[in-house]
């Protein structure tokens, strides 16, 4: 069976003042149907910028470099605009984090869901309202027909994200991709959120593309986990493998620096110490062993490629770093070193 | 995380009755006035060395609890005591002695900062507007504080934008404490920062109150957090405490309905745990804090409403010894 997306190599850089910003360095990945795949790593590691790649919903100032993304074997990096504006929003559905900024506040929420049955489905004006009434009942908006008629601010933040997601999926998409589609939601509505976009995609067959920075809701809804760090991918594993057996020190970093509900509270939390990384140079050492405290000198010199790991539990498991991590000893402290 | 046992600790601080009403403008023009139920009839106290946690959804309140605990907004009603001496009611120059020993960490670090102003001198103001320290001496406390917080001393003479957002954040607790306060309302002070960064303050956080045996009221809507950082925990639903308790007693033996529909909706970084899991989840949205349910106003969504839930404002009461809540059905 070939995959559904395959995206090799992509590279995606911003011109600044005084150079390059490397966004995105070499990203691969693939995704078959009715997958879920999550994307997690640190504010800035280039996370929405390789997904916006992906469609070309890119700022001016950006450039893709190199790659291919393969929608069922055909590169949407080859398309014209047309031919892309048809893809967006048609075989790909996207989430946003703010639904205010991706909702009109001056249209009404009927004509906002409309739009793109109409574009992408050719239905008349009044069967597009029809089935955007039927989406907002099934994404659990009661009332649909009435409700059409309100605007974004009659809504609660829940409701908009809930909206959007209707309006992502009513073109009924092959991939739905979400960029932190519940950080800006409370805890009770994450949850309605994230159970509603399982059981969407346990319907139709989508697959998912679900990018946060949280590991529980990751530990909750992935099949598959993508780790990035400085544009890279560094690790990559089916959930179980990564939870259990993270291999990469900055995946083993995250872990530890998450409080539990369930676990011990007397303990320290352990700490990535010193900062994020500058993305000014395509770096030729390992952009992690600033911080990292299992650095050789090897990792000074070389950057590592993402390559399978030793007694990988499961094939699918990749990790960018020169260091069997399970081999050392690390001294007392010396992963919670701080700034 | 003072482990060691705080309950029979006397109180820093008591709030009794604490009510905050917002008057405000809705509709499209503004034309019609509203009024705001932010904090109702609030009771609850934080005793010397502990830390007590606030949880709640966004707009629940527990800002404007911290605000006006600290006199920052003048209540509607109701009292707060500090160390057993009332403090509303006080005038401004009454409040100042007392505002050097109570202060607060704001959510975000980057706009609590005057981008204007070397971080050396945000964190000496308080010394200078208090009159606790000049000269020689208070650069010497400027250096103990960024010391105490983990920055470098040489760093008194940079401006914020030099800083990532945790070293703001640091900057903020230093000037926090630059007048060496006993009481720190914590309002979500690391809710802005990266997961690898949340650790760092937390810890930080943690070791300056064993050192200066600091009392905290630290606000958050990670339960995960709370958990991790609180002696006790109180749980705000739509301007109310619906229970406190010793976290231990909250997060293992929940009573309110809310703080356990709280509890099964936050995910656990575990992939097979959250395969078992049952997702319970509490249905609709978190009404609206300008008209309030009647009775419980947690009625509208609560699976275990009945009769007398809508009409009758449950009573907060000690249910077992040190676990306090208000519910019908307890
Ligand atoms: N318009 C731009 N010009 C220059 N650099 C940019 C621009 N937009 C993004 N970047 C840089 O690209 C990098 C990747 O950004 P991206 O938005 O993908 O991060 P992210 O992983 O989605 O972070 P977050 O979790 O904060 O959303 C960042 O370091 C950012 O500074
Ligand atoms: N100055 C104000 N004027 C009018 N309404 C206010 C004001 N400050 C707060 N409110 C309202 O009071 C309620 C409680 O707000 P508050 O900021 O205390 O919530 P919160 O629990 O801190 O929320 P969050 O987690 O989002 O910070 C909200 O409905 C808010 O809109
Ligand atoms: S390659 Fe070296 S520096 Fe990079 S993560 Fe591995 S051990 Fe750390
Ligand atoms: S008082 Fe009634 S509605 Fe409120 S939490 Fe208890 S059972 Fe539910
Ligand atoms: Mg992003
Ligand atoms: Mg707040």
């Amino acid at each position: 069976m070939s995959v559904l997306l395959d995206v090799q190599d992509l590279q995606t850089r911003f011109q600044v003042r005084k150079g390059f910003v490397y966004a995105v360095n070499g990203v691969s990945f693939q995704l078959d149907q009715g997958d879920t795949l999550a994307v997690v790593g640190e504010s800035g590691c280039g996370k929405s910028v390789t997904m916006l790649s992906l469609v070309r919903l890119l700022p001016p100032a950006a450039s893709i470099e190199s790659g291919q993304v393969l929608l069922r074997g055909e590169d949407l990096l080859q398309l014209n605009l047309r031919q892309l504006r048809d893809v967006r929003g048609g075989e790909i559905g996207m989430i946003f984090q703010d639904p205010m900024t991706s909702l009109n506040p001056f249209i009404n929420i009927g004509t906002q869901m409309a739009e793109p049955l109409i574009y992408h489905r050719g239905m008349s004006k009044s069967e597009a309202l029809a089935r955007s009434a039927e989406l907002l009942e099934m994404v659990g908006i009661p009332d649909g027909e009435a409700r059409l008629r309100e605007y974004p601010h009659q809504f609660s933040g829940g409701m908009r994200q809930r909206v959007m997601i209707a309006m992502s999926m009513s073109c009924e998409p092959a991939v739905l991709i979400a960029d932190e589609p519940t950080t800006a939601l409370d805890v009770t509505i994450q949850a309605q959120i994230v159970e509603l976009v399982k059981e969407l995609r346990d319907r139709s067959g989508v697959a998912v593309i679900w990018i946060t920075h949280d590991l529980s809701v990751v530990a909750g809804i992935a099949d598959r986990v993508i780790v990035m760090y400085a544009g890279y991918i560094v690790e990559e594993a089916p959930v179980d493998a990564l939870f259990e057996d993270p291999r990469h020190p900055y995946t083993v970093g995250l872990m530890g620096a998450l409080p539990s509900l369930a676990g011990e509270t007397g303990t320290r939390l352990t700490t990535i110490g010193g900062s994020p990384p500058d993305l000014v140079d395509l770096p030729d050492f390992c952009p992690f062993h600033p911080r990292c405290p299992y650095a050789i000198d090897r990792c000074r010199k070389e950057n590592p490629m993402l390559e399978p790991v030793i007694d990988a539990s499961d094939g699918g498991h990749r990790a960018a770093c020169w260091v069997d991590i399970r081999e050392v000893e690390l001294e007392a402290g010396a992963a919670a070193g701080s700034v | 995380m003072s482990q060691t046992d705080s309950s029979n600790r006397a109180p820093l601080v008591r709030v009794e009755n604490l009510t905050k009403h917002f008057s405000v403008r809705i509709g499209a023009y503004g034309e019609t006035k509203a009024t705001v139920h932010a904090l109702d009839e609030v009771s609850f106290d934080v005793r010397r060395g502990e830390t007590l946690g606030l949880v709640g959804e966004s707009g629940c309140g527990k800002s404007t609890a911290g605000l006006t605990l600290l006199q920052l907004h003048r209540p509607t009603s109701g009292k707060v005591y500090f160390e057993e001496k009332e403090v509303t009611g006080l005038s401004e120059k009454e409040m100042r002695p007392l505002r050097r020993r109570m202060q607060i960490i704001f959510q975000d670090p980057y706009s609590t900062l005057s981008p204007r102003m070397t971080i050396g001198n945000a964190i000496g103001e308080p010394l200078w507007l208090h009159e606790l320290a000049s000269g020689r001496e208070a650069q010497e406390r400027i250096s103990r504080l960024l010391n105490d917080v983990g920055l470098n001393p040489a760093f008194a003479f940079r401006y914020p934008h030099e800083f990532s957002g945790g070293q703001r954040q640091r900057v903020c607790i230093a000037r926090a404490l630059a007048c060496e306060p006993e009481f720190i309302v914590c309002d979500e002070p690391i809710s802005a920062l990266d997961v690898s960064i949340q650790a760092q303050i937390i810890n930080l956080l943690q070791d300056l109150q064993e050192e200066y045996d600091l009392t905290y009221l630290f606000i958050a809507h990670d339960l995960a957090v709370v958990r991790h950082i609180s002696d006790r925990v109180a749980v705000m639903y739509l301007g109310r405490v619906v229970e406190m308790a010793p976290k231990e007693s909250l997060f293992d033996n929940p009573l309110h309905p809310y703080t356990n529909a709280l509890l099964l909706s936050v995910p656990v970084p575990n992939p097979r745990k959250e395969r078992q899991r049952e997702h319970i989840v509490i249905q609709g949205n978190v009404p609206s804090a300008i008209s309030p349910p009647s009775g419980c106003r947690f009625h509208p969504r609560c699976p275990l409403a009945f009769e007398p839930c809508a009409h009758e404002v449950p009573e907060w009461r000690e249910a077992e010894p040190g676990h306090w809540v208000a519910c019908h059905a307890v």
